[in-house]
């Protein structure tokens, strides 16, 4: 079917709202009251989470157990199983929600679909053990709207996943979607473009750049081949938003696309996607097929003479390859070197044609801006920093998820309100924001409102907004080596300074954590960080030193007892580390000698055993099957 | 290079898939994508063939297979072993589960067991930050992993 006009689709809109309406009043009713069958519900949904992190606890078995469930009552016709993207609160995965009486389920396997089924899609009462049980305190929670989690958080470029199903179309056009570009196309392009920099948008891919300048630039080079690239390639290890929404919204990052080459005067739409991302390449392959086949790509699109079609490219696994002239190199099917700006890719990208590079998250805010108005977005966040961010929450946090919140929103309210503090009561010690390219901020920095500007300042970045947690256990020289391990790993090579030089930085370090550190090494390595910075040729090489420098400016003292002292206050440095086991504790059970790989415990049953220190590995075994806390480690 | 000997059979099938793409070097990243899907891995002599396909030196062909990592020159494990390295499931100790790996498998990372069974390597983010920390063996995912879990893990594995 296709849609010719900016009419027909409005039409297409209000029938598709009928479909989803019961979500709809779900999400927005307050009643704490159970939905049933047999209480007179008409008809039911069943939600299941079907983003990655669910999926790898088997939510495509529960979705399946359901199927069989409603069959075995034969009541499938009446209530509907639907697979949407991420709900965000990864951590209590697989979430399953069920609509009319929005309750949500944590941590659901497929032997709960049963309970689930009879109890309360049938008997209207809830499963009270599924329910999310609030740390503090204690009580049950149905609705997530009132978990502390979601509270604070505002989802705007996350607007549809976990509501829509991704993969039909009807129902992202149920949310206003493609109404920003049928809109759009009436418009003169220039008064578009102009909207989206009032708006304030900013990329969200890490640098900050604001995009209505972006696109301006591009729409200023004239080419009869033009192209607008989506950088899907999210290289940064632990953040996994862009990968959240191509596989919960996959057509909101079209919409966008389009609008961007209608602004620039383009007709190509690239998508450039990690090839570790099957899921997401798959909701893309359908939901592009599925907007070609309404008309919404292709030619003369909604009758406004505009032309636009989108192709996938995909990368290889380089995190180089997010920087715009490797990530363009690398379409061109060469391999992902960056290359000297100027020129900049939007007078010769892809092929030497001009070309638009922005990110997956950037765009999917692009459309609701328009819909809403550039007044709207602008009047979410900071001064400099407008609308609102996606976080990737990891590591030693107790609510591991995504969030979206407004700019501005405090390093603590994040950790503490959103994410439900350090795990098992442990110290906070830092957290490390942008990915390999960002930095560690401590206690003393939970207060500042996170924008780009003050995140820089404070001797870290945005990045694509991973943000990871640290506790008293984690040791932030071992922190630095593990990034700088990956950017020596990934350094394309084609610069010294980043090739070289990194790998020197990592030879000091690998010195420093193994005891071997000499006292002149600190400087060194602020010596080489700080040239490092200065002279390397893209923005992988240039930020590379910055987890190294954070480190030292927060975490000095801990670099210099590994030096000095050689101890390694959170014991993680293998090499600064001796096991003992204490005679007065040790009961003599021989559990730890049993466990230890390397046979260096030894004893008698019921004496105290010991520790060969010579044949001790320091794998930390005998700690870990110790029952009587005998084993000391300092 | 390796003397991995490869069937004229597969070679063929790369011949195809080059054609698919007319030929076109500025498509030399999806030819390997689908030639790594068809056979596996990507030896020598298939490089060899997609150079001659596209008209281009192999040696542009061979910069563009080491560049990236998720092309292999050697073949895979019947089981390929994967543990994320990913900031989140570093800081919850993926260090020694990927350890444990090692020792129980008895290989290093990028190796294949001599039976053909498990190869090892590391990734960097599958995305499942919640179920830190994360392997992955084939197409399943093992979270909340503890070095202590991993024999009975590959014990399934063997038949």
């Amino acid at each position: 079917m296709k849609i010719v006009s900016a009419e027909a689709l409005e039409a297409l809109r209000q029938e598709a709202v009928k479909a989803l309406s019961i979500r709809e009043e779900s999400n927005r009713s307050d009643s704490a009251a159970a939905s049933g069958l047999e209480k007179g519900t008409p008809h039911m949904q069943i939600l299941c989470c079907g983003g990655t992190g669910c999926k790898a606890s088997e939510s495509a078995k529960i979705v399946q157990e359901f199927h069989n469930a409603l069959e075995a009552h034969g009541i499938a016709d009446r209530v509907e199983v639907v697979v949407p993207g991420c709900f965000g609160f990864c951590e209590k995965g697989p979430i399953v929600k069920i609509i009319p009486d929005n309750t949500f389920y944590t941590s659901v396997r497929p032997s709960d679909v049963g309970e689930i089924v009879t109890s309360h899609i049938i008997g209207g009462e809830k499963v009270e053990r599924l329910l999310y049980q609030d740390p503090g305190t204690g009580a049950h929670i149905s609705d997530s709207k009132h978990m502390n989690f979601y509270r604070k958080q505002m989802r705007v470029a996350l607007r549809n996943c976990g509501f829509i199903n991704p993969e039909d179309i009807r129902e992202y056009i149920a949310r206003d979607g493609y109404k920003a570009l049928a809109d759009s196309l009436k418009r003169d392009s220039l008064a578009v473009l102009a909207d989206i920099k009032a708006s304030g948008l900013r990329g969200r891919g890490g640098a900050g750049f604001p995009t209505g300048v972006k696109w301006e630039i591009a729409r200023k080079f004239d080419a009869p081949d033009k192209y607008v690239v989506c950088n899907a390639d999210e290289g940064d290890p632990g953040a996994f938003m862009d990968r959240s929404i191509m596989e919960g919204d996959p057509n909101s990052v079209i919409e966008a696309m389009m609008i961007c080459g209608y602004c620039i005067n383009a007709h190509h739409g690239l998508i450039y996607i990690r090839a570790e991302y099957p899921l997401a390449v798959e909701r893309l392959k359908i939901a592009i097929a599925q907007a070609r086949e309404y008309g919404l790509l292709g030619e003369n699109i909604l009758g406004s003479g505009f032309d636009f079609d989108i192709q996938i490219r995909y990368g290889a696994g380089a995190f180089v390859c997010g920087e715009e002239t490797a990530l363009i190199h690398s379409m061109e099917g060469k391999r992902g070197e960056p290359t000297l700006k100027p020129p900049f890719p939007a007078e010769a990208g892809y092929f030497g044609r001009p070309t638009n590079v922005n990110n997956v998250e950037t765009l999917a805010n692009v459309p609701v801006i328009l819909t809403k108005g550039p007044q709207w977005f602008a009047s979410i966040g900071t001064e400099k920093s407008k609308g609102t961010k996606v976080f990737a929450l990891a590591g030693k946090i107790n609510n591991v998820g995504l969030i979206e919140v407004p700019m501005g929103t405090t390093l603590r309210e994040i950790i503490y309100d959103i994410g439900g503090g350090v795990k098992n009561g442990k110290k906070f010690k830092a957290v490390q924001t942008g990915g390999p390219s960002g930095g560690c901020l401590t206690e003393k920095h939970l207060d500042i409102p996170i924008d780009y500007e003050s995140l820089a300042a404070a001797g870290s970045m945005m990045g694509s907004g991973g943000m990871i947690v640290m506790d008293e256990d984690d040791c932030m020289v071992s922190v630095a080596k593990f990034f700088l391990e990956f950017t020596v790993g990934e350094s394309c090579g084609k610069c010294t300074p980043c090739r070289i030089g990194n790998k020197r930085m990592l030879e000091i370090l690998d010195r420093i954590t193994e005891g071997r550190g000499k006292e002149e090494d600190i400087e060194k390595l602020e010596t080489l960080a700080k040239v490092i910075k200065d002279t390397a040729l893209c923005g992988l090489g240039q930020t590379s030193p910055n987890p190294v420098l954070s480190t030292l400016a927060n975490f000095r003292e801990e670099y210099e007892e590994h030096v000095r002292d050689h101890v390694c206050r959170a014991h993680k440095c293998k090499a600064l580390l001796t096991y003992s086991i204490d005679p007065v504790l040790c009961k003599g059970c021989s559990a730890c000698a049993r466990g230890c790989p390397a046979e260096a415990i030894v004893g008698e049953v019921r004496k105290p055993f010991v520790i060969n220190p010579e044949k001790c590995i320091r794998c930390g075994m005998c700690l870990s099957r110790c029952k009587f806390g005998a084993i000391n480690v300092i | 290079m390796s003397e991995i000997k490869v069937s004229c059979e597969a070679l063929r099938k790369v011949e195809e898939i080059c054609q698919q793409f007319n030929n076109d070097p500025g498509e030399l990243i999806s030819i390997l994508h689908a030639c790594q899907n068809q056979l596996g891995y990507l030896p020598e002599a298939v490089q060899r063939v997609i150079a001659r396909q596209l008209g281009i030196p192999a040696s542009k062909v061979y910069g563009v297979v080491t560049f990236y990592s998720f092309f292999s020159m050697v073949p895979k494990g019947k089981y390929p072993v994967s543990v994320c390295l990913g900031t989140a499931c570093y800081v919850r100790g993926s260090d020694k589960v990927l350890e444990e790996f090692k020792r129980v498998l008895g290989i290093e990372v990028g190796e294949t067991t001599p039976d053909g069974k498990f190869s090892l390597d590391c990734l960097r983010c599958v995305g499942a930050c919640g179920l830190a920390p994360v392997a992955t063996i084939g197409e399943k995912v093992y979270g909340r992993l503890n070095p202590s879990d991993i024999k009975k893990i590959v014990a399934e594995f063997e038949d």
